[in-house]
């Protein structure tokens, strides 16, 4: 599990200040969820794929996340055109086609590959705890900026866990099937999980304690914005804003 | 340096601990050993102040210590490794973990910097800074474990189970590490050979007090 595959490149997309990257990230995604203008969508994909093409991230990787995200989309496809009101574009039995449907599900699927591609040429392309360390520099609360940094920390630990919960209970001969029986297993399994986890976090706590914390966490890198930071901040945020006004 | 005098101590109806008495002098290289619940865990817990004793006086240091605060001022003066380096290590890049406890005791950025420099250059892992923890081996989660309780820069060192899961050349490096520095320790372990070569004193728990022990007549 390796959620961090794009943070490791290098590139000036990469080296970005952090703090831009969420601002812009986050600016860009609202304009663009309230945007109902096909044109503007489609306009706004310029900015991801720029930084997409500049971050030199592996065609191939990001294809495979958006085609996770894409997965969602094609529920609305399933169901949008036949139920949103409006001129009938073909009929197949009792079922119609309608214009207006299409339209929202294509606008849909334009806004939801815009965000995700923005957030992947830009928050991916740091590490977690690059971010968290800018959430807290951005004001965000310290308590939510914890507890994103201990989830994502220690949820490689919890996965370890389960899977070597999971293989000792095959090494056993365990198949689970739709019975009783298997449900029972896995909710056993869930509950052990839970009760490791909150004992492995009171001997966090412990280990933290025994190391001097008092509950203030301190900040080891300060980060300086550079010229090329407010140029790529602030040109991004002149594009966003310019989508928002040209509609 | 540390002394526990008659100390009960139990789980529930359980009882661990039934008057049990230890003293650690400076210089001391203890290897402390017992049987498997026999409460070695929970007497480094009792030292370290994450466990109260139900009755019993703990002096660490040359005072008294009963309260949260008391022993805040011990930690990092007695240095703990704990048993499974994924508790400790929870920062995301080593040389932050490392600074974590120099920057609680009021180092500033700049001098935790120098500090895990330091620390990281006598343990023989320079370079290793921007390493992410959770993607070190088992081993090197032990060294750089001890680096973030050595960058403290601690009087004594308690080690709980250090050789779990290390191979022998690991091992070797530990030992090398500890041979080396000046301070004194206690090392809770079943590795007879480890404590062999790192201790020179031995004593056990059994039926929940402390005995002197020597490796060849010890029951384990």
């Amino acid at each position: 599990m390796d959620m961090e595959e794009f943070a490791s490149g290098k590139s000036w997309v990469h080296n970005l200040d952090p703090r831009v990257k969420i601002v812009v990230t986050l600016v860009f995604s609202v304009v663009v969820a309230l945007n109902n203008h096909i044109e503007m969508t489609a306009i706004s994909l310029i900015l991801p794929a720029f930084l997409l093409v500049c971050a030199r991230l592996d065609f191939g990787k990001v294809t495979e996340r958006l085609a996770i995200v894409n997965t969602f989309v094609l529920f609305l496809w399933l169901f949008l055109p036949f139920s949103a009101p409006g001129e009938t574009v073909y009929s197949i039995g009792p079922l119609t086609i309608q214009r207006e449907g299409i339209y929202q599900a294509f606008l849909i699927t334009l806004k939801s590959n815009s965000i995700i591609l923005m957030a992947l040429a830009l928050l991916g392309t740091s590490q977690i705890f690059t971010l968290v360390h800018a959430m807290s520099h951005l004001w965000v609360p310290d308590k939510l900026v914890h507890l994103f940094f201990f989830c994502f920390r220690y949820i490689h630990v919890i996965n370890d866990e389960y899977h070597r919960l999971s293989n000792a209970m095959k090494m056993r001969g365990f198949k689970p099937k739709t019975n009783i029986r298997t449900y029972r297993a896995y909710s056993y399994l869930v509950g052990m999980l839970l009760i490791r986890s909150f004992n492995r976090s009171k001997r966090i706590l412990q280990a933290m304690r025994c190391r001097g914390f008092k509950g203030k966490f301190y900040i080891l890198h300060h980060y300086e914005m550079k010229r090329y930071d407010y140029a790529v901040g602030s040109s991004s945020l002149a594009f966003t804003i310019l989508l928002m006004v040209a509609k | 340096m540390i002394q526990l005098r008659d100390i009960h101590f139990g789980y529930g109806s359980q009882l661990i601990f039934n008057g049990l008495n230890l003293s650690i002098e400076p210089g001391d290289r203890l290897g402390l050993l017992g049987s498997n619940g026999c409460g070695k865990t929970t007497l480094c817990h009792i030292i370290m102040g994450l466990l109260r004793p139900k009755s019993g006086e703990v002096r660490i240091l040359g005072e008294t210590r009963t309260t949260e605060s008391d022993f805040a001022e011990i930690r990092g003066r007695i240095g703990f490794l704990f048993q499974d380096s994924d508790d400790q290590l929870f920062c995301p890049t080593v040389i932050e973990d490392v600074a974590f406890g120099p920057l609680n005791m009021g180092q500033s950025p700049e001098e935790a910097k120098k500090t895990v420099a330091g620390t990281l250059k006598s343990l023989k892992l320079s370079g290793f800074e921007d390493r992410i923890t959770y993607k070190l081996s088992g081993g090197e989660k032990r060294l750089v474990s001890l680096a973030t309780v050595l960058a403290m820069n601690p009087e004594f060192l308690i080690l709980d189970e250090p050789t779990t899961g290390l191979d022998e050349k690991t091992t070797d490096r530990l030992i090398e590490n500890l041979k080396e520095s000046s301070l004194g320790y206690m090392i809770i372990s079943h590795d007879r050979d480890f404590v062999k070569r790192t201790a020179n004193k031995l004593i056990h728990i059994k039926e929940g007090q402390m005995r002197a022990a020597n490796l060849d007549g010890l029951e384990m």
